[in-house]
């Protein structure tokens, strides 16, 4: 592995996206992309928990018996993702009630277990946090972009704040219910992977 | 140390990361109890002064954007007591500080069956006993509020929240959800401020006593003192939220309660009158009506 770490870390946020490339993690992508808050906040913590998991799995990979390596990474997963719950619960108490089980999903979330075994099992425990955190940012950046949307145009408002007033408390703009639904994260994440493909042809699949 | 892949490495590694991560968690988890606690309490007392249009009438603001020591203070005009709903009547053996809605909800020797007729709130069981709470100015005085813990299924899951009356125990002062699974935008449209503004001064029973406050299917009619608009996008919703206030406020929920307390409330205040010291609130008036 000869990539500079800045490469590995900003890679995965557009050239190598977890979610647009990779196509994992699209599920909580889903779930979770309502509000602003709610994403920001669920990007940081998938970000915490694939930088940790991965420094943990780097440090002690040389130690790992490999016919248990997947379920040694599930628990150290796992384990960080409970970590994560028990904070947001403790300082982010409004938040985490929304968020409800989809924090606990990090854990089925496969881009940290993508990481885990694709990356840090190979490679030394820096560059490996510094993957995570790049995978966790590319994993945030599609989640920021399709709540963008979903929050300004299915409620009016961004981070809570009312930016289109809606019809329903005197103002002008009707609200597009299908964007609050999860299925509209499909189409933009859709559309999102045709902008990001059209400019950068080399990520096109070959049929 | 044995060979990493042999079978007593794995175990010995499997052990340890086993012992490692179980500390983690538990420290974790012990570390931050004491701020999840406070936070619980602090949302359900934010809920319950909400629900009393405390904040509002006071403040002139939500709950939310109240300081912890501002609530703290409002609470203290809150107190708390154990009704049992079958009687009405107070239960003063049980703690109402050790009261669980949820356990007391689930456990057989705590709880009866709901009978789905003629309200449905959805659910199977209810405690025989629930906590009630009642709002005094400073803590003392006539009644302004009385708050009931109420609950019942919207389209995904249990709703759970609080319905407080006006002293004159018809008039409904305030509602909120302190927990629900609503879609946001559509059923959870239940938290929107502008729709549970709508609640205040609706008539919970009708001529007959019958419960009859309603979220309405569409927009509520001007005149109607019973409804509130419908939430568009969530008639399941909307029909959960009717079933489990009408459920409640009927005679299997706390009509037996409310019944006896209006008429403990109508004694006193004549009491009062009598004693030449009326003041012109909701429960005074009452006594002429």
């Amino acid at each position: 592995m000869s990539k500079k770490p800045i490469d590995v870390l900003v890679d995965p946020v557009i050239n190598n996206n977890p979610i647009a490339l990779q196509i994992l993690g699209i599920c909580s992508a889903l779930a979770v992309t309502t509000k602003m808050e709610t994403s920001l906040v669920m990007a940081l913590a998938v970000m915490a928990v694939t930088a940790f998991s991965n420094l943990a799995v780097s440090a002690i990979r040389s130690y790992i018996p490999s016919s248990i390596r997947i379920i040694v990474q599930m628990t150290v997963i796992a384990s960080l993702v409970i970590v994560v719950d028990q904070f947001l619960k403790a300082f982010l108490f409004d938040i985490s009630k929304q968020l409800s089980v989809f924090v606990g999903l990090i854990i089925t979330n496969c881009i940290v277990m993508g990481r885990a075994e694709g990356f840090a099992m190979k490679n030394p425990a820096g560059i490996s946090f510094l993957d995570g955190l790049g995978n966790g940012m590319g994993y945030g950046f599609v989640l920021l972009v399709v709540a963008f949307f979903r929050e300004l145009f299915g409620s009016g408002s961004l981070f809570g704040q009312t930016i289109l007033q809606l019809d329903r408390n005197g103002g002008w703009y009707a609200p597009n219910g299908l964007l609050l639904l999860p299925p509209s994260a499909f189409f933009i994440i859709g559309i999102m992977i045709w902008v990001i493909r059209a400019n950068k042809p080399e990520q096109i699949e070959e049929a | 140390m044995p060979a990493k892949d042999s079978v007593p490495g794995t175990i010995l590694i499997a052990t340890l990361l086993c012992v490692v991560c179980s500390l983690a968690v538990s420290a974790a988890a012990v570390a931050l109890r004491p701020y999840q606690i406070a936070n619980e309490v602090l949302d359900q007392q934010k809920n319950i002064l909400d629900a009393a249009g405390l904040p509002t009438d006071e403040f002139g603001k939500p709950a939310s954007q109240l300081s912890k020591k501002e609530i703290d203070n409002l609470y203290t005009w809150v107190s708390e007591q154990m009704v049992d709903l079958d009687t009405g009547e107070f239960n003063n053996e049980l703690d109402p500080t050790k009261f669980d809605l949820v356990e007391a909800s689930t456990d057989p020797t705590l709880s009866i069956e709901i009978v789905p007729d003629p309200y449905d709130p959805g659910e199977d069981r209810r405690p025989k006993s629930m906590k009630v709470y009642f709002v005094r100015r400073n803590g003392e005085g006539p009644i302004r509020q009385v708050v009931l813990p109420i609950y019942g299924k919207g389209l995904w899951g249990t709703l759970y929240g609080y319905l407080a009356l006006k002293s004159d125990l018809e008039t409904i002062q305030g509602i909120t959800f302190y927990q629900h699974k609503e879609t946001p935008g559509l059923g959870g449209e239940v938290d929107n401020p502008a729709w549970k503004e709508q609640w205040n001064g609706l008539k919970l029973y009708n001529e007959n006593g019958e419960p009859s406050a309603q979220v309405a299917k569409g927009p509520a009619p001007e005149t109607d003192p019973y409804s509130v608009d419908g939430l568009s996008g969530a008639t399941i919703t909307s029909r959960g939220v009717t079933a489990l206030v009408q459920y409640w406020a009927s005679d299997q929920g706390y009509g037996p309660f409310l019944k006896k307390l209006g008429a403990k409330l109508k004694e006193e205040s004549t009491a009062d009158q009598t004693a030449a010291a009326s003041q012109p609130d909701n429960s005074t008036n009452k006594v002429g009506a």
